[in-house]
């Protein structure tokens, strides 16, 4: 925009200033974050060549459950589609691991990214159903769903009917290289959810999502394909899903249908996300360590845990419903993965 | 007859799922919430019938008389002190405060009495039963059950037609806030709500626990059947629960005839087949209430 910019009042022209403000995008948290992000990357990819063996299965573990409650948060927090049936793709996806793996004989490492997409085809009729339902219906149809695929899975001989499989085709390979490559397939899918997710709020998609999180109607009535929105994020939601189940089972390595579809998973999620805070990148993240943090202490104590973390996230709901991130987030101001736009009055517009 | 005892048998169970959906629908109807806690809260109520029989040494049937009304209390207490606050805030803190009991309630019930399984007896009746013809017996207890559950039908039928309570119930179900202004105190409406919901599914947890063997993971599947029970009946109408749970018990026994381990996928498999071919239910409409 030019300064020179003028407009005809009567018969002169007169001059006009240019609006002065900016639309930042980042913030010195995003930047300092970017940085330190960058070290700890680094720091991670090479772990295997300082750390030992349980610190990496700890991580695997870590990105896992971070993955699964990225994806809910997605799901919940910015479509509004609260699903209680998530486990159904956890489970979906470690099955399709095992046959693409040990039946049709593909390399396991590339068969995670495959059966998330087994698992984002799964999620297509599995939409077709349950988008009928809404709210807390929506809900209860998810889970009888997940409830479906299990006892399906229970009920076929040739996955191993009640009592499961085991997966066969990584024997070959020595313990170490396998605990490495799936270390490293962790991290990159750690990497690849939280960048996809940052990157993707940010897009014009993000924005109509955001709309949506905030107003149904309104965003409908702005021109946002309500319908449309909703099922991709259903379906990116079930991928991330399914390769997260598959990466899973990767480190396990033995799977059956009780474990692999109890509703657990989804309590995990859902208690991380809503922990962490709700509708942000940076709440699942928090909420993943404050879930490891009350595991650890609490490791002697059955599921005194689980009972703990419910109760938190029970309180959270009804009197911090933007999570602890949230609140440390609307204290000091900071935001490490900034997806809203601000408007800087009295600098120079920038392009 | 190899066919007619499992519809029978299906019919009779069918009562049984109604006992556990009625509360769900109605909660929904009044308040738009959708208790997912409501199967947990049926086999609390098993386990709170176990106690008292161990601890008085009454016959279950019986234990009903603390049972019912502690759990009457229980959902009072629940709805004003904890969900009313998740109301009027939008989908995600009611269905998430009542996950988040679910979970809490099955983990304090496998601390408290491990995984094992655990049944309730009455002393006989509930291998008791009626012989028709050769091949055809109907238990003494599965048709007591079911009595029961169309008798609560009946009674809750008249409650909400015929008393003023009940009016108070419909209004608030088809217009909140105009209720409110006609003077009824939703909040306290709600926790009654939620009151007789729980008592209405404790009787549906201590016929469970005399029927067959329950875990503290029971819960959720007897959500998933309440929840299907009422879609297939259509929301909305008493009747129509009760018939979605014959649908779905006839199916469940069914299905255990032709493959014991397709019982209960066969429920689920009906279920979705009337969701696709009818998403308002069978029975839609009888009252035209809810949504």
């Amino acid at each position: 925009m030019a300064a020179d910019r003028t407009v005809r009042r009567g018969d002169e022209a007169v001059p006009v200033t240019p609006p002065a403000f900016a639309v930042a995008r980042s913030t010195l948290a995003s930047r300092i974050g970017a940085v330190v992000g960058a070290v700890l990357l680094v720091a991670l990819a090479t772990l295997p060549l300082w750390g030992n063996a349980s610190l990496m299965r700890m991580l695997i573990e870590f990105i896992s459950l971070l993955v699964l409650a990225q994806m809910w948060n997605l799901l919940a927090g910015y479509a509004g589609l609260v699903s209680i049936g998530q486990q159904a793709y956890v489970g979906l996806g470690g099955y399709a691991l095992i046959v693409l793996a040990d039946d049709v004989g593909l390399n396991p490492f590339v068969s995670v990214f495959l059966a998330g997409l087994v698992a984002a085809a799964f999620s297509i009729p599995t939409a077709a159903l349950v988008f009928r339902f809404r709210g807390g219906y929506f809900a209860v149809g998810t889970w009888a769903v997940a409830e479906v695929y299990r006892l399906l899975i229970a009920n076929s001989p040739r996955l191993g009917s009640g009592s499961g499989r085991t997966l066969a085709a990584v024997f070959p390979l020595a313990r170490e290289t396998r605990e490495v490559l799936t270390y490293w397939l962790a991290l990159v899918i750690a990497v690849g959810a939280i960048l996809h997710g940052y990157l993707h709020l940010r897009s014009r998609f993000g924005l109509g999502l955001t709309a949506i999180r905030d107003s149904e109607p309104a965003s409908e009535s702005l021109g946002i394909n309500v319908f449309r929105t909703k099922l991709w994020v259903y379906v990116i939601a079930s991928f991330g899903g399914g390769m997260t189940g598959a990466l899973i089972y990767l480190n396990l390595l033995r799977i059956s249908p009780d474990a692999a579809f109890t509703v657990n998973w989804t309590a995990f999620m859902i208690f991380i996300a809503v922990i962490g805070g709700i509708g942000t990148i940076e709440g699942p993240i928090v909420g993943t360590v404050v879930f490891f943090l009350l595991r650890e202490f609490l490791a002697d104590y059955g599921s005194w845990y689980l009972i703990l973390l419910g109760l938190i996230a029970v309180v959270v709901v009804i009197r911090y419903p933007q999570g602890l991130w949230g609140l440390i987030a609307d204290r000091w101001d900071v935001r490490f993965f900034p997806v809203q736009r601000r408007v800087r009055l009295g600098s120079r517009p920038v392009g | 007859m190899a066919v007619i005892d499992p519809i029978v048998q299906g019919i009779l169970l069918g009562g049984l799922y109604a006992l556990f959906a009625t509360g769900l629908s109605m909660i929904f109807g009044v308040m738009r919430l959708v208790n997912l806690a409501h199967g947990d809260l049926s086999i609390l109520a098993a386990f709170l019938a176990l106690v008292t029989v161990r601890v008085t040494g009454l016959n279950p049937l019986l234990s009903l008389a603390l049972v019912v009304p502690a759990m009457f209390c229980l959902g009072f207490l629940l709805q004003r002190g904890v969900l009313n606050f998740t109301l009027g805030r939008g989908v995600l803190p009611p269905v998430l405060a009542t996950f988040g009991f679910s979970i809490i309630i099955q983990n304090l019930l496998l601390e408290a009495f491990s995984a094992d399984s655990q049944r309730l007896n009455p002393g006989g009746i509930e291998t008791a039963s009626i012989a028709l013809g050769d091949r055809l017996a109907i238990g003494w207890f599965p048709l007591i059950t079911f009595v029961v559950a169309v008798l609560v039908l009946v009674g809750l039928q008249i409650f909400v037609s015929r008393t003023s309570l009940g009016r108070a119930f419909r209004a608030t179900s088809d217009d909140q806030d105009a209720a409110e202004l006609m003077g009824i105190n939703n909040r306290s409406l709600y926790g009654l709500a939620m009151a007789i919901s729980l008592g209405i599914v404790a009787v549906a947890g201590v016929f469970l626990g005399i029927r067959t063997t329950f875990v503290p993971s029971s819960g959720p599947d007897r959500l998933l059947f309440a929840f299907e029970a009422v879609i297939i009946g259509g929301l909305g109408s008493l009747w129509g629960t009760l018939a979605g749970g014959v649908i779905l018990g006839v199916a469940q026994t069914i299905g255990a005839k032709l493959s014991p381990g397709w019982g209960v996928l066969t429920g689920h498999l009906v279920f979705l087949a009337v969701l696709l071919w009818r998403p308002t239910g069978l029975f839609a409409g009888a009252m035209k209430r809810s949504r």
